[in-house]
Parts: C-alpha cells; structure tokens; sequence
C-alpha cells in the first residue's frame, strides 16, 4: 500500500516535470494572425508556404495560428488582450482602432506598399444562372422587382463596402444631388430581402435558402463561391463602377516585442507582397499588386472603375460618423415612413 | 442508539461542512460569477449622465426592436405555456414506449448550440425547405418574419415550462383528480378547480422563465429574423450592432434594459408565487 502510494508519487512528479519542461525544449516561436471571416481557407494556404520559406531563409521551425472572425469582433479581442502579432483584415477601421489605441504604428498606412494592402478585392454581384432579372449594375438593383441579399452595414465590413459602392455609383449617377441620392439609397435599402450578420451568412441565405435575385459581396468571395456550388447554376457580375476594398495587414507591435517575433511577423506581412504569396492571393480570386501576377491573371478580373472610399466619403472615419453610426444616415435613410 | 442521544440538542450533523463556510464560499462564488460581471456591466454606464442613457435606450430603432422581442417572447411563452403543461402532462400520467426518449428530448434545447438550432430552423422553414416548401403556398411564410422569431424563441425555451410543471405534477397523486372524479365532477372541473390550482405557480414560472430566457436570445433568431430594421430587428442585435461599433458604453445601456425587464419580472413572479402559496395552504406558509 506504502510503496504502491510512493510509485504513485513519484509517477506524477515526473509526469509534472515532462509537462512542464516540454514547451522549453522545443523553443519553437509562434506567430498569430488575427484574421477576418472568410479568409480561413485563404491564410491555411499561405501559412505553410511562408513557414517553408522562413525554414529555407533562417533554417528556423516556426508555427503560426490563425484566429478567424468578424474582422471588427477580431480587433476588439485585440484591444481586450488577445495576444496576436499580426492582423490582416478587410477593413481600414479595424486595424486604424488598434493604431489609436497605440497597438498599432500611427503611420501604418505607410509602413508597407499600397496602403500596407497586399491585395484588394471589389464588390461584385452573384446572380443565378443566366441571369433571369438582367442585372449588370448598380441601377438595375432598385427595381421593383429585384430583391437582394448583402449583410448589414451595421455589423459586418463588407456590407458597409456594399453600401458605399451603392451610394459611390448614385453620386456619379445623380451628380452629386443629394435628395436624389438619398431617394434612390432608399429603395435600395428597401430591396434587401435579408440582412445577415456578416458575408458567410448572406451567402448562406442567397444559396442555400434561395432567397433574392442578387447575392452582393467582395468580388472574391463570389468567385469562390460561384466554383464552390456550380459555375452552370450562378453568374458573377462585376458593375462597371464599383469600390475599392483594401485589405490592410499591420503588426501588432506591442504584442511582438512582447512575444519575441518581431522580426517573425515583419516578415510576415511583407512575405504577402511577394510574387508567390501573390499569386495563391490571386488563385483566391483577390486582385493583386504583383505586375507579372497581375498579367497572368488578367482575364479573370474585369477591368471595372473602382471608386475609393475617401473620393466617396472623404474618409472612412467619415463614413463611420456620418453614416454608419447609430441615428446617421444610414438608420436615416432605413427609417420606417 | 447512545450516539443519537448525546447529539440531541446539538446542531444535527450535515454532509458538507458548517454553515459559515459553506455559505462564504457560495457567496463567493455568487460573487464571481454573476456579481461580478453584472457590477461591470453596470460601471460601463457610469460614464454616461441620464439624460445620454435615456437617449441611447429611447432610439427610435431600438425601440421597434423592443416591441418585436418583447411580441415574439410573449407569444412564445404563451404557446411553450400552453404545449409545455400538455408534454409534462402526457410525460407524467402515460406509459408509452419511447417515454424515456420523449423525457430526454426536452432538455436538448438546453445542450443544443442556439445558432445550431438557428441555423437547422431558418433551413427547414425558407421557402424551399421541408416546412417553408409546405407553408408559403397557403401564404405563410415563417422564415424571415416575425413568425419565425417566435419560432426560434419557443425551440429554446420550450424546457423551462416542462421542467418546472414536471415535478410538481409528479408530486400532485393520481388520487386526486380521481377522488374528484368520483366526487361527480366532470373532466373539466377536475382539471380546472383541482389540478390547475396546483401546477399554477408552476405553470406560470415556467412561462415567466421562458420569456425572460426569450428576451435574451441572439444565436437562434438571427438566422431566421430577417433583421430588417423595424420590423425583424431584435434587441440583442441592437447590442450586438454596438458592439461591432466598439459603443460599449451604448451596448451596455440597451443590455441594462433587457436586464431590468427581466430583473423585475423574475422578482414579480416570485413575490406572486409567494402569497398564492400561501393562499393554496390557507396562510400556513
């Protein structure tokens, strides 16, 4: 019995060392990225080739985690402790929030090229086959008889992309006149059939419950479903003018100092800028920066004028205050008459 | 038999140790759990003034919001009032085969993931689903509409009436709405004037729980809602909408409203059930 409760003892104590002495010896360092929704598939892709790389550059074994949800939801993870050394997001806000909270360089916008976005994307419309309402722009979508799914701009990033690519096309459209493009923001507003939470869910109601004419999400992500569930039964449209959708990637400083991967998540966001990263981004359907990526891709993205959210709005801070805030334009224009 | 002996007049001997620690660490554990994170909830708002909180929970959206989740919870409760007294009913007085099953089906909303059930609801009644295909022809469409919300909000809480009827009804003895029958009242009046009575306070807690549990719902019903501002807006949307525009500050205040209707309906539900008691036992609670 003694000797039994001894062995016994002893077993644990040398299971406890084991656990515990495992994490040092293999000192492997971990980056994590904080990521938006959809783009799970789209860094398990990326992810393996950088840790290739690294391992061919720096003869190091690293591993990097991805953390994936709305990307505003991410960021304020972030603010409330979550230790991630790099964030790549589909919205300028979300990591602008973190650089004023000082978790970001101030400057970050200049710290990479092209507005510290590897890629960009568009907003495009998913219609079914052949297209039965005839949509090809922006006008077509306030019809009586068109209904359409896209999230809402109150809680998901690619709905606000929607919604200022309507209001960017109305500004052109209606030269500028105001009351113009208030009325005609509101009949489009009034034909959403669905307003989901965020992009997978919009998609989810489009295709799976057959709801609407017209599913209006980031050009990617209709691309990548258009090959997921039958390029016979859908079509992509890209209107002739559209928005650009920045993708900004930043190091959460603090964090990497903290972490000792400084020099890991650098690497990092700018592995994003090279010709391979560039062209698995593309394979995701994203429009990319990379010339000789760029040509090799160049029939699989319509040429389109892309209008940018500071032309539209001044700036995003202004479209969050004059328009996305609670009471602004946005629940002016939805209001119940 | 001496042990016995000598221990009468003292305190009697309790399985878990003293009183003083076992209510220091229940109060702690109070304390941690639900004290703690409602105390910060409630320091969220102490940087607004009352004149912003009133303005923030008075929103002309918000507000719809609460007319459409306070319509859908009460209906809910109503019907899971109604259909949970039948299923503890029929689980208490028969045999069938399948009880056992039927019984452990109840707590599944309990287990289940809200947005799971969401999800599987908004499939099974969108218009091309199992139920939606079925219905929309007769014109009565459930999925997206207020309909649904009261759907979603009856699947989870539709255990809250059944478990609280259940063990009062398995206390209340057969013999007594036999001895009624046998008295010469009809079926009805041995329903009415003798069981009911019973399962009143029952009946109307379980109904009270599953509003309030109603109230506070978000992963069922926004799959199904619609969310339509107006319309099929819900109140946890609203919070969860502030929340994605780092609003805090307004989230919790929206979140102290659902907090106060429930606070204060809980505490009128047990004052009630209080004094009916004491009325059932002739003032001898």
């Amino acid at each position: 019995m003694h000797l039994l409760s001894t062995v016994r003892r002893t077993a644990l104590a040398v299971a406890l060392g084991v656990s515990l002495a495992t994490p040092a010896l293999a000192a492997e360092r971990e980056i994590l990225n904080s990521s938006y929704d959809i783009a799970r598939e789209l860094f398990s892709a990326i992810n393996p080739e950088f840790r290739d790389w690294w391992q061919a550059e720096q003869g190091e074994e690293i591993a990097i985690q991805q953390s994936h949800g709305g990307s505003s939801a991410q960021a304020r993870a972030i603010l409330q402790g979550l230790r991630a050394d790099v964030v790549t997001y589909n919205q300028v806000t979300d990591v602008q929030v973190l650089a004023d909270a000082g978790l970001v360089a101030g400057d970050w916008q200049e710290l990479l090229p092209n507005n510290a976005s590897p890629y960009y994307s568009t907003t495009a419309f998913l219609v079914r086959k052949d297209n039965p309402k005839g949509i090809e722009s922006w006008d077509d979508l306030v019809r009586e008889d068109v209904r359409m799914v896209f999230p809402n701009p109150k809680t998901s990033g690619n709905g606000r992309y929607t919604y200022l690519a309507a209001w960017g096309f109305a500004q052109q459209h209606f030269d500028g006149d105001e009351e113009q493009i208030h009325d005609f923001m509101r009949t489009f507003l009034r034909n959403v059939a669905v307003f989901d939470t965020g992009g997978r869910g919009a998609t989810t109601t489009f295709i799976e419950r057959g709801i609407g004419d017209v599913l209006i999400s980031f050009e990617s992500e209709v691309n990548n479903i258009r090959g997921e569930y039958g390029r016979d039964d859908y079509e992509v449209i890209v209107p002739p003018v559209s928005i650009l959708a920045e993708f900004p990637v930043a190091v959460v400083e603090p964090n990497a100092e903290r972490n000792g991967t400084q020099d890991l998540a650098q690497a990092y966001v700018e592995y994003l800028y090279s010709e391979e990263a560039q062209r698995m981004l593309a394979g995701f359907n994203y429009r990319v920066h990379h010339e000789a990526v760029v040509e090799e891709f160049a029939d699989q993205f319509p040429e389109t004028d892309l209008l940018r959210v500071e032309d539209i709005v001044g700036s995003w801070e202004q479209a969050m205050d004059e328009h996305f805030a609670g009471g602004a334009l946005l629940d002016q224009l939805q209001r119940r008459r | 038999m001496i042990t016995l002996a000598t221990r009468a007049g003292s305190t009697p001997k309790r399985v878990l140790p003293g009183f003083g620690l076992s209510l220091g660490i229940s109060l702690m554990f109070i304390s941690l759990v639900l004290l703690l994170p409602l105390t910060g909830l409630f320091g969220q708002l102490a940087g607004l003034s009352l004149a912003e909180y009133w303005e923030i929970i008075t929103e002309g959206r918000v507000v719809a919001s609460y007319m459409v989740t306070i319509g859908a919870a009460a209906v809910a409760a109503l019907v899971n009032g109604a259909f949970g007294l039948l299923l503890a009913w029929v689980l208490v007085r028969y045999e069938f085969p399948g009880k056992r099953l039927l019984d452990a089906l109840m707590d599944l909303p309990f287990a289940l993931p809200t947005a799971v059930a969401g999800i599987t609801l908004a499939t099974l009644y969108s218009s091309n689903g199992w139920m939606g295909r079925l219905l929309e022809p007769l014109g009565f469409q459930v999925a997206y509409t207020w309909v649904g919300i009261a759907l979603a909000m009856s699947f989870t809480s539709i255990p809250f009436v059944v478990r609280t009827v259940q063990p009062v009804l398995e206390d209340l003895p057969h013999e007594v709405d036999e001895a009624a029958l046998t008295l010469g009242a009809s079926d009805g009046t041995a329903f009415r004037r003798v069981i009911l009575p019973h399962l009143w306070p029952a009946l109307v807690t379980g109904t009270g729980l599953a509003f309030v549990r109603s109230l506070g719902e978000f992963g069922a019903i926004i799959f199904i809602a619609g969310n339509m501002p107006y319309e099929t807006e819900i109140t946890a949307l609203m919070i969860f909408v502030k929340l994605q525009e780092y609003d805090y500050v307004g989230a919790s205040a929206i979140a102290s409203v659902v907090l106060f209707v429930s606070l204060a309906l809980l505490l009128v539900i047990n004052i009630w059930q209080g004094r009916f008691i004491k009325r059932l036992h002739g003032g001898a609670g």
